[in-house]
């Protein structure tokens, strides 16, 4: 069996006893299954009543801090995912509690990495590569998900308890007392964050009030940063030729000397108020006055207005700079709107309450920016 | 969360404390401690922490909680509104 699952070429120099070429062979590992690679995050294979389980690594690789930074930056993400099914971690036995993920790369590995030096399985459900919360919320994370993926790995000959630890933020997605109905698991709500996995195992499946509580801390903002950059940023980019074209428009018809230099400035107002609504928005949060999150957006690009307005005091008209900066205060606020997405505390109610208030004052913004901005040139 | 306060008088969510059989599944699964338990039934103590995420009514074993569930996302909201409220997205494989 062995040999039949190595490449020809290999088995063949090895019963030479010489490499085949160009250097020595590469080991070969009796994992190797034609057109299958075992992943990176995989340490062994443990037999059980259902066959080979991967058991998974425990510490994080380079390769996974890769993957994780590149989906971070919106490279990849909607394609960061490990195969659904049921892995292990150490050496778990039947009593070992079941450990229920999203297999989204980043939920898993956050899982694996707080398992170390403990007995656990892990189910890993179907969520479409979505994390636990995002996946909850719109449908992929559900009972029938759960309960099809124990009945699909044959959980019940693996473990002698009928027990599921899900993650409690799936709870908006997951009905528990249906997962028990489903597949006679009965699903218990584990701590909301990962990392208190060992705490509440170690403490007999107890939560204390922290472990129940989301939070929002800084670097937990900064993180999603550049995906919300990238996300917004790129429905913006049609605005860098749009701007360019409107800036030569003039008494001449086009000018192509007054595009360019109105148009750097038009630019100029776009990346401040990307800035100002998609960056120092989020990091500066708590702190901006109000609760509307286009209120924030816009103070924040009124606050970053000040300096691009004095940088350019002196560069275009006093009309056309009012018009830039109502165009980047206007933009800070849309993205600043966009970024209720993004955060764990914005109810759907108050978001269209303040869409509907907000979304008019952007328009009137922008418009009476562009306004001003083509009638400075003929008021001279 | 109390650093981060959304805006007030929003959220739908009603307890039935007819209804409550004082479980206390809704405690567990609220991320924002709206509940608690006082004596047999469960009461709201933090109404306008709520985001009417829906998983409180979703796990409630009677039906003693209502709540208009959904998400709080600009971009998903203006896309229901867009392509009507079953086909709604965040587009872009926002999350």
């Amino acid at each position: 069996m062995k040999d039949n699952l190595m490449a020809f070429g290999e088995s063949a120099a090895r019963d030479l006893g010489a490499p085949c070429c160009c250097g020595p062979a590469s080991e070969g590992d009796d994992r190797e299954m034609p057109g299958y690679s075992v992943c990176r995050f995989v340490d062994s294979f443990m037999e059980t009543p259902e066959g080979a389980v991967p058991v998974v690594k425990t510490r994080l690789e380079r390769v996974d801090h890769l993957g994780t930074l590149a989906a971070r930056c919106n490279v990849g993400r909607s394609d960061y995912r490990v195969a659904p099914g049921l892995y292990a971690v150490g050496e778990p036995t039947e009593t070992a509690p079941v450990l229920v993920t999203a297999n989204y790369k980043m939920s898993f590995d956050a899982v694996r990495r707080t398992l170390s030096g403990m007995n656990a399985w892990l189910l890993v459900v179907d969520t479409k590569g979505i994390n636990v919360w995002c996946a909850a919320g719109k449908g992929s994370f559900s009972a029938e998900g759960v309960a099809a993926m124990v009945t699909k790995t044959g959980l019940t000959q693996v473990v002698s308890h009928r027990k599921l630890i899900l993650p409690q933020l799936c709870a908006n997605g997951v009905t528990a007392r249906e997962v028990k109905k489903r597949c006679g698991f009965r699903a218990e709500f584990g701590p909301l964050r990962a990392s208190d996995l060992p705490g509440f195992i170690q403490s007999g499946l107890n939560a204390d009030a922290g472990m129940r509580r989301i939070t929002f801390t800084l670097k937990e903002r900064l993180e999603l940063m550049p995906v919300e950059v990238s996300l917004t940023g790129r429905h913006l980019l049609w605005l860098v030729p749009a701007l360019f074209l409107l800036s030569g428009v003039g008494p001449g018809f086009f000018s192509f000397s007054q595009a360019v230099l109105k148009g750097v400035a038009a630019w100029s107002a776009l990346f401040t108020g990307i800035l100002a609504g998609a960056v120092i928005t989020p990091a500066l949060l708590p702190w901006l006055p109000g609760r509307a999150f286009a209120v924030k957006g816009a103070l924040a690009g009124l606050l970053c207005g000040l300096p691009f307005g004095l940088f350019y005091w002196n560069e275009v008209g006093m009309g056309s700079l009012f018009a830039l900066i109502c165009w980047l205060t206007a933009v800070s606020s849309y993205l600043a709107m966009n970024f209720t997405g993004a955060t764990p505390y914005t109810s759907p109610t108050g978001v269209e309450h303040e869409m509907k208030r907000a979304i008019p004052a952007q328009a009137v913004a922008v418009i009476v920016g562009l306004i001003i901005w083509l009638a400075a040139p003929f008021t001279g | 969360m109390k650093d981060l306060r959304y805006i007030d008088n929003m959220a739908t969510l009603k307890l039935h404390t007819d209804l409550c059989v004082g479980c206390g599944l809704c405690t567990t699964v609220c991320p924002h401690g709206v509940f608690s338990l006082e004596g047999p039934k469960a009461r709201i103590d933090d109404l306008n922490g709520c985001m009417e995420c829906g998983a409180c009514a979703r796990n409630c074993p009677v039906a003693a909680i209502s709540v208009n569930p959904g998400v709080g996302c600009a971009a998903y909201i203006i896309s229901g509104w867009i392509k009507g409220k079953d086909k709604a997205s965040c587009g872009g494989g926002c999350c």
